[in-house]
């Protein structure tokens, strides 16, 4: 008999993402997709991958708990938690030790401090504008008509420093239409615009001694996290697959309701 | 997981005596109003009430109004026209929204009351002690309507409040007799005032009985449920209405106290409200949060209506006192000792700030209070982004998962 496993799907605004554990807290299967119109298809679409991935049926899961915008939408959710909860929780396993987790989502920022233990102190998500989030990304991405995938190697070519001052994402488009007309380069905007993330996120909360990143931006941007370093004047901690801590997070939650 | 499970409010047995002292209110007030029978003076919600009801007028008060267009969700839907008007979006929204059900020639009263349009004014009074969007307000009305606006301009960001700040706000509140007697009010009469001064202070008296059982645990009653039920303190306080149905209620809490019986069965969480209420919501949230297990016990806002200062033997004096001491006047330092000293009485453990995007001067997260709060007390806090009115402004889904989330952080906290 296969020995038991436990799974997270995380249902971002973005994208949905399912993990799957064995008993020893092994990531054993994983999948995205876009979220998409249809949240439980998404899910059982994601679940199928990830057990693909694992060489698992259905009938090994023990428990299942869903998280993200779309955490009531998963038909064989046993239980929920937030994303807040579950991106702390993946995000402590990596790193067990007292953290101010970072998770830039497709929708969302939230910054939670957690204690040596591993609880949470207080958290913090951006406010209703998409300011400094993964949509800001997506958008600006649209408006220079260049790949979303293409704009961390572009940004890393930069050679002059460009500031977007605003705080909406409106204003800044608005912004960098202007910098175009000013015959600015792509690479210095897109290196711009990273920065302009980065200003949001670090006016949400004063950052802890020990910072970890999570999130799809930050598995697809890694400079973005180079500069946030930079910013910072220390390390900053990016567990493997960030995209996926909170769906990690998620089946850690499902496994402590026991085997 | 903090359990969530959709729960409804238990009713009160004495729903529907309020429904009539508010009923009463409304009516006599149409009457006037088609009448001409009395006069009606308009009164911002911390106005000079006891000296208008002293002086024979109906009062009406365009906040509650207000708060009444926000509860029924039809403020989304005429704020738009005062916007359209130069009333900005991100100016005070119970503004916007009067104004534009004004335009629209709506108003909740009329599902309520089968109550036609909002009452004539003969006057308008403000008090600026709460922002000087309520003179603002009234000074659309007094030109649309052509009638007087007089009112009291208070200090703000007080600390300490001297004894000469309280003479010259009692000296604005008496010199607005003249005024209120040219726009029709009876002759000022001492003995009639000093009654009203006394009635207001019964009222408050009860009121913050009724808002202290909350101290029981568990509660017997939630914020939410005091939102509805500080409707006669605000509109019927100096009258002998407010009084009485503030004894049926205490009688009540004090039985559900007695019996056992608790707002939120099982109750887990105890939780403070600070800011304004997020009015088209209050169902909402008071379903969200007692799936969740918590209470919320106590809140700034309830708590204004509070004026055990008043004194019907130095009236202008105990009013100007009353009305300059509430805790929207007051600087940092105050407040923040305020709900600190709401803490020792209440127990609560968590805090939830609501920045209402067109309430600043109710909005107390905005300048490091969570967190001092918490340095001081370990009272963790949370802060939702919405408003009292606009539903523009806010974000159910964003709130929904705040909430959850702070539920589920105060249970890692109790493990």
């Amino acid at each position: 008999m296969a020995s038991p496993i436990f799974t997270g799907v995380d249902i971002g605004a973005s994208r949905t993402k399912v993990t799957i554990l064995d008993p020893q807290k092994n990531l054993i299967g994983r999948a995205e997709k876009k979220s998409g119109t249809d949240f439980s298809d998404t899910a059982v679409s994601c679940l199928e991958s990830a057990l693909k991935m694992a060489n698992r049926s259905r009938t090994d899961i023990v428990k299942t708990v869903s998280t993200g915008y779309g955490r009531n939408n998963v038909t064989f959710s046993d239980r929920t938690k937030t994303e807040i909860g579950c991106h702390a929780k993946g995000c402590y396993f990596h790193f067990p030790k007292a953290i101010t987790v970072i998770d830039i989502g497709g929708q969302d920022n939230k910054v939670i401090k957690l204690d040596e233990k591993g609880n949470r102190i207080s958290f913090k998500m951006n406010r209703k504008c998409a300011a400094g989030t993964g949509a800001f990304l997506e958008e600006m991405s649209m408006r220079l008509d260049i790949p979303l995938e293409d704009m961390d190697s572009l940004a890393r070519k930069a050679t002059e420093q460009v500031e977007l001052g605003s705080y909406c994402t409106v204003f800044s488009a608005t912004e960098v239409l202007e910098k175009i007309r000013q015959g600015k380069k792509v690479p210095d905007i897109v290196k711009g615009l990273y920065l302009s993330v980065i200003k949001r996120l670090l006016e949400m909360d004063a950052l802890g001694d020990t910072v970890v990143m999570s999130g799809g931006v930050v598995a697809y941007n890694p400079y973005l996290v180079k500069m946030v370093e930079e910013r910072i004047g220390r390390e900053v901690l990016v567990p493997d697959f960030p995209q996926y801590s909170g769906a990690f997070g998620a089946a850690l939650f499902a496994m402590e309701g026991g085997i | 997981m903090a359990d969530q499970k959709t729960i409804k409010r238990k009713t009160f047995e004495c729903s529907g005596k309020l429904k009539q002292v508010m009923a009463d209110h409304f009516l006599e007030l149409d009457r006037a109003s088609q009448s001409g029978d009395s006069k009606i003076a308009w009164c911002s919600s911390v106005g000079p009430a006891e000296l208008l009801r002293g002086m024979g007028f109906l009062v009406y008060y365009p906040e509650n109004h207000g708060a009444m267009l926000g509860a029924s969700r039809m403020a989304a839907d005429v704020i738009p026209y005062a916007n359209a008007e130069g009333y900005s979006p991100d100016i005070c929204s119970y503004l916007t929204s009067d104004i534009g059900a004004f335009l629209q020639e709506k108003t909740p009263l009329t599902k309520a009351y089968n109550i036609s349009a909002v009452p004539r004014p003969d006057v308008l009074v403000f008090n600026t002690n709460q922002c000087r969007d309520v003179k603002d307000w009234f000074a659309w009305y007094s030109r649309h309507f052509n009638v007087p606006l007089v009112g009291v301009h208070t200090y703000r960001e007080i600390g300490e409040i001297g004894y000469d700040q309280i003479k010259e706000i009692a000296k604005q509140i008496e010199d607005l007799i003249p005024d209120l007697e040219a726009a029709g009010g009876a002759k000022f009469d001492m003995d009639r005032f000093k009654e009203a001064v006394g009635l207001s202070k019964k009222t408050s008296q009860l009121w913050r009985a009724c808002l202290e059982t909350a101290s029981a645990v568990p509660s017997p009653w939630t914020f939410f449920d005091a939102t509805i039920h500080m409707a006669p303190a605000v509109v019927a306080r100096g009258t002998q209405a407010g009084v009485d149905y503030y004894e049926i209620l205490l009688k009540e809490l004090k039985g559900r106290i007695k019996g056992g019986i608790a707002a939120i069965e099982g109750e887990k969480h105890r939780l403070y409200w600070e800011g304004m209420p997020i009015w088209g919501k209050l169902r909402a949230l008071s379903e969200q949060l007692s799936g969740l297990k918590a209470c919320v016990v106590a809140s700034t806002y309830c708590n204004t209506w509070i004026y055990e200062q008043l004194d019907s033997a130095k009236p202008f004096e105990s009013m100007a006192q009353a009305y300059t001491e509430l805790f929207i006047v007051r600087d940092e330092a105050y407040k923040e000792q305020y709900i600190q000293e709401c803490h020792d009485l209440y127990q609560f453990d968590g805090i939830i700030f609501h920045d209402a995007k067109t309430c600043p001067n109710n909005s107390n997260n905005r300048y490091g209070m969570p967190e001092r709060l918490r340095g001081n007390t370990g009272v963790p806090a949370l802060i939702i982004n919405g408003d009292l009115n606009d539903l523009r402004c806010y974000s159910e889904e964003q709130t929904k998962t705040n909430i959850e989330a702070f539920i589920e952080q105060l249970e890692e906290g109790m493990v």
